[in-house]
């Protein structure tokens, strides 16, 4: 199957200063793929560089067209949903609000696409009138992936999703993405710390590190491998 | 693939000799140099010239007042033509009532400003960004008509006039002439003390709060104090100005404090830049040479040309002239320097 | 006390003209962080506009809603072209703009229109209600400040531009990463709050009489109320300019000292400040470390 995203050669910036040193990685159609890494290897960097959000050098295709040098809107309008660090809720506004802003480029088939939202995440509808700033991690984690979802995009983009929350709530939220996946149909590229968790469940991995990718394979194919073990799954 | 060149590169340390002398004595030649100029220049000028040019040293430490305070503490204000004025008052009345020697004003007029700014100060520490303007603004607007209310000792609508300064009589200078020198004089003492209050403890203090708050609160700065001192600091400096400008133009009527002066003095200190010393100078040239030059582009709508320089410049230098140049400047330099002592930077990585 | 009441009320008037341009200053400080110090002399341009269309011969109403059209797609492209430019950069420079917008629009009006005072029609009749209290035109003024408020409020919490525009000035990072144009956003809150200014200026110029110094004490007033209701809030907008136009009339009337009436107005509304230094209604800023 024909890889969803391709990023070849890519360079990407913080300013003046070369973060991510010409990697390539590539999205199977319909598959998971998750970045792994330490912190500050250049991991949030490449996400942001495939939606426009800073300088990059090199390749971006996605499903055949070039992203590079795109502004955000029109990645996003294209089918790239982001889910960024810290999940970029709108707190001031309303969960219900904050949903209907993630189909604003599809505004005519909002209303159904925020009904399929609570189907998936149950304790969004029933916060629905709240303010997204009083909501829990773990449910503004859901919230942004729905928000991300109700574009309907062929491609999600997760940035950290299980950063700061306690494992039952983790291991709750990738459920539900996995269900999503293949109900939905859509791509998953994934960053992660938590290397065991995201190893269990992406089809393909890649170990970045310092800005170069060090390690790519299956993701069994890593988690086998005896030195990836020992330095990011401790054991 | 190439490590980058770590923190302070060899070549560019204060230690180091450019042809026989350091960086920094390079630097006093320079201002030398250029005070030795600006000492120079009146006796080749015409005598209205000569007054142009000692208001633009006039203007300049008042803008100079208003980037301690704005520059160097993020508060914006828009109301330092009031203490302008105030400080032009405080030297008037002193000068017409009681006889007092125009040199001799100087003191009290910085005094009293510097009082008025921390009393200004204190309250303004609660407000911020827009409220900190409007109550400047308040200020601005309040001046003309407190200076008309009071006329017992403003003179009111009139105004007061005063006789104007001779030089000391054994000096071979007329008038003007020596007015230029003499504020010349007080402008150095003003850049020079501006310089070490800001190079300083001080200064790094001021920059903190500005940016960090918490931070500088967290690191023992006690915000208030310096915020407080800063503004009396700021409007002590804009008082001398005034009480400077009294003395040289020999007239002091409400009409010359309107909101339009604290308009001004904010568009000088953007334009040659808000955290500089050397901008200051550049914003009194343009406070004292742009509305004439638009009046002279066009008579029908010459405010129109003025905002339309005050754009210009915006877009195309927006941290000023100083700010933009300056940066550019030492970056030219220090590249300069490291080409010299003879290492090669490649590729794109800066530090 | 008959005085009192009617003082009280064309004070209302009055201040529902600032409370008009106040909202205007809100809109454009939730969207772009900025204050519009020209806004006041945009809507005496837009004003000049209504005038020539009128003198043209257009119904009241007709030439009323072209020249919102006009100022709005007026406030778009200033938005645009001139406040884009300094959009990142420091405040200062922003503010620097927006004063050199004020004088720009001041001097043109005066070039193109001369600074003769003109009559301008109102659409209301001017005549006396309420046992001599009000006017219907002072009714008038206040009914559309009213209307524009409640509309601004529908436009903002009904329709998915509002919606948007809300998200785009909460976090314009996360609106982009939803597909929102963050830069038209901006653009339309701009033509927006130059209709709304337009609006202002046409119900202030059958009172004060149209030229080019029309609106400069009406900004000041605005911004005072703007900041007393709280600059991020439009209901406090409103109920600022009310105030501030109340506390002006009132000031005026009973003050002995005439000349020092904006001083003591002033005094009064700082005063307030001082004890609630984000306005009445504005939320504090808070600061994340």
């Amino acid at each position: 199957m024909a890889p969803i995203l391709e990023l070849r050669a890519l360079k990407a910036f913080y300013g003046q200063s070369e973060v991510v040193h010409g990697i390539d990685v590539a999205v199977e159609e319909g598959g998971m793929t998750v970045l792994l890494g330490a912190n500050g290897a250049g991991k949030t960097t490449t996400l942001r560089a495939i939606c426009g959000m800073v300088r990059s050098e090199g390749e971006i295709l996605f499903a055949g067209q070039k992203l590079h040098r795109r502004a955000t809107e029109d990645i996003a309008g294209l089918g790239v949903a982001h889910v960024p660090e810290g999940r970029g809720t709108f707190i001031g506004l309303t969960v219900e609000e904050n949903l209907r802003l993630g189909g604003y480029t599809r505004r005519r088939r909002a209303q159904e696409g925020v009904q399929r939202m609570y189907g998936y995440f149950p304790i969004l509808a029933q916060r629905r009138r709240q303010q997204a700033g009083a909501l829990s991690g773990g449910e503004q984690q859901m919230l942004a992936i729905a928000r991300a979802l109700m574009m309907g995009p062929r491609l999600l983009v997760l940035d950290e999703p299980s950063f700061g929350l306690a494992p039952r709530i983790v291991d709750d939220i990738f459920a539900i993405v996995e269900r999503i996946r293949r109900d939905e149909r859509v791509s998953v590229l994934l960053v992660e710390q938590n290397a065991s968790l995201a190893l269990q469940l992406a089809d393909h991995a890649y170990l970045i590190e310092t800005g170069y990718v060090v390690a790519s394979g299956t993701a069994k194919a890593l988690a086998d491998d005896p030195q990836i073990r020992r330095s990011y799954l401790g054991y | 693939m190439e490590r980058p060149l770590g923190i302070a590169a060899p070549g560019v340390l204060a230690g180091d000799r450019y042809a026989g002398l350091t960086a920094g004595a390079w630097r006093w030649i320079a201002a030398l140099v250029a005070i030795a100029l600006a000492a120079a220049l009146p006796f080749g000028l015409s005598k209205y010239h000569v007054f142009e040019l000692t208001m633009v040293m006039i203007y300049a430490i008042a803008v100079l007042g208003l980037n301690i305070l704005t520059g160097y503490n993020g508060q914006i204000s828009l109301g330092h033509g009031g203490f302008f004025a105030a400080g032009a008052y405080t030297a008037a009345i002193l000068m017409h009532r009681y006889g007092v020697p125009y040199w001799a004003t100087l003191p009290p007029a910085g005094l009293i400003c510097f009082v008025l700014g921390i009393l200004f100060g204190l309250p303004a520490l609660r407000f911020e960004g827009p409220y900190l303007a409007l109550v400047t603004l308040a200020m601005a607007l309040a001046t003309p008509q407190l200076l008309k209310y009071f006329d017992t000792w403003t003179g009111g609508q009139q105004g007061i006039n005063l006789v104007k300064p001779s030089p000391p009589a054994d000096l071979p200078l007329d008038r003007d002439r020596w007015l230029y020198l003499f504020v010349l004089v007080i402008l150095i003492v003003a850049m020079r003390i501006a310089a070490n209050l800001l190079h300083g403890r001080t200064g790094r203090a001021l920059v903190a709060i500005r940016d960090h708050p918490i931070a500088a609160a967290a690191m023992g700065i006690n915000n208030a104090r310096y915020k407080t001192l800063a503004f009396g600091t700021s409007t002590l400096f804009t008082g001398v100005a005034g009480a400077l400008a009294a003395i040289v133009v020999g007239y002091v009527s409400p009409e010359g404090y309107s909101i339009f002066l604290s308009v001004s003095f904010l568009v000088g200190s953007a334009v040659g830049g808000i955290a500089t010393i050397g901008g200051a100078v550049i914003g009194g040239l343009f406070i004292e040479y742009v509305p004439n030059l638009a009046n002279d582009i066009s008579e029908a709508a010459p405010w129109a040309v003025y905002g339309l320089a005050m754009l210009v410049f915006m877009y195309s230098m927006p941290r000023g002239v100083v700010g933009t140049l300056a940066p550019l400047i030492s970056q030219r330099r220090r590249r300069l320097a490291l080409r010299w002592a003879g290492i090669e930077r490649k590729g794109s990585v800066e530090s | 006390m008959h005085q009192l009441l009617q003082q009280i009320f064309s004070g209302l008037a009055a201040g529902a003209i600032y409370a008009s341009v106040a909202l205007a200053l809100v809109m454009i400080y939730r969207a772009t962080d900025l204050v519009n110090f020209a806004q006041g002399e945009m809507a005496m341009f837009s004003t000049y506009i209504a005038w020539t269309l009128v003198n043209a011969g257009l119904p009241f109403w007709a030439a009323f809603v072209i020249t919102l059209i006009v100022s709005f797609a007026g406030g778009m492209v200033i938005e645009r072209l001139l406040i884009r430019p300094v959009e990142n950069a420091p405040v200062l420079a922003a503010v620097i703009v927006t004063i050199g917008l004020l004088l720009i629009f001041n001097s043109v009006a005066g070039w193109i229109y001369s600074y003769t005072v003109q009559d301008f029609p109102s659409p209301f009749p001017d005549r006396p209600v309420f046992g001599a209290l009000m006017t219907t035109r002072d009714l008038g003024v206040i009914a559309v400040t009213l209307v524009m408020l409640a509309l601004l409020f529908a436009f903002f919490r009904f329709t998915s531009t509002g919606l948007a525009m809300r998200a785009a000035a909460q976090n314009p990072v996360s609106a982009r990463l939803c597909g929102i144009r963050v830069g038209r956003m901006l653009a339309i809150g701009w033509g927006l709050a130059a209709a709304i200014g337009a609006t202002a200026g046409i119900m202030v110029a059958p009172v004060l009489f149209l030229d080019p110094n029309m609106m400069g004490g009406v900004l000041i007033y605005a911004f005072t109320g703007a900041l007393l209701g709280g600059i991020t809030s439009p209901v406090g907008a409103v109920v600022g300019g009310l105030i501030v136009g109340v506390t002006e009339n009132l000031v005026g009337t009973y003050l002995i000292a005439s000349q020092l009436k904006l001083t003591v107005a002033f005094a009064l509304i700082i005063l307030v400040l001082v004890f609630r230094p984000n306005g009445l209604f504005g939320t504090a800023i808070v600061k994340r470390v």
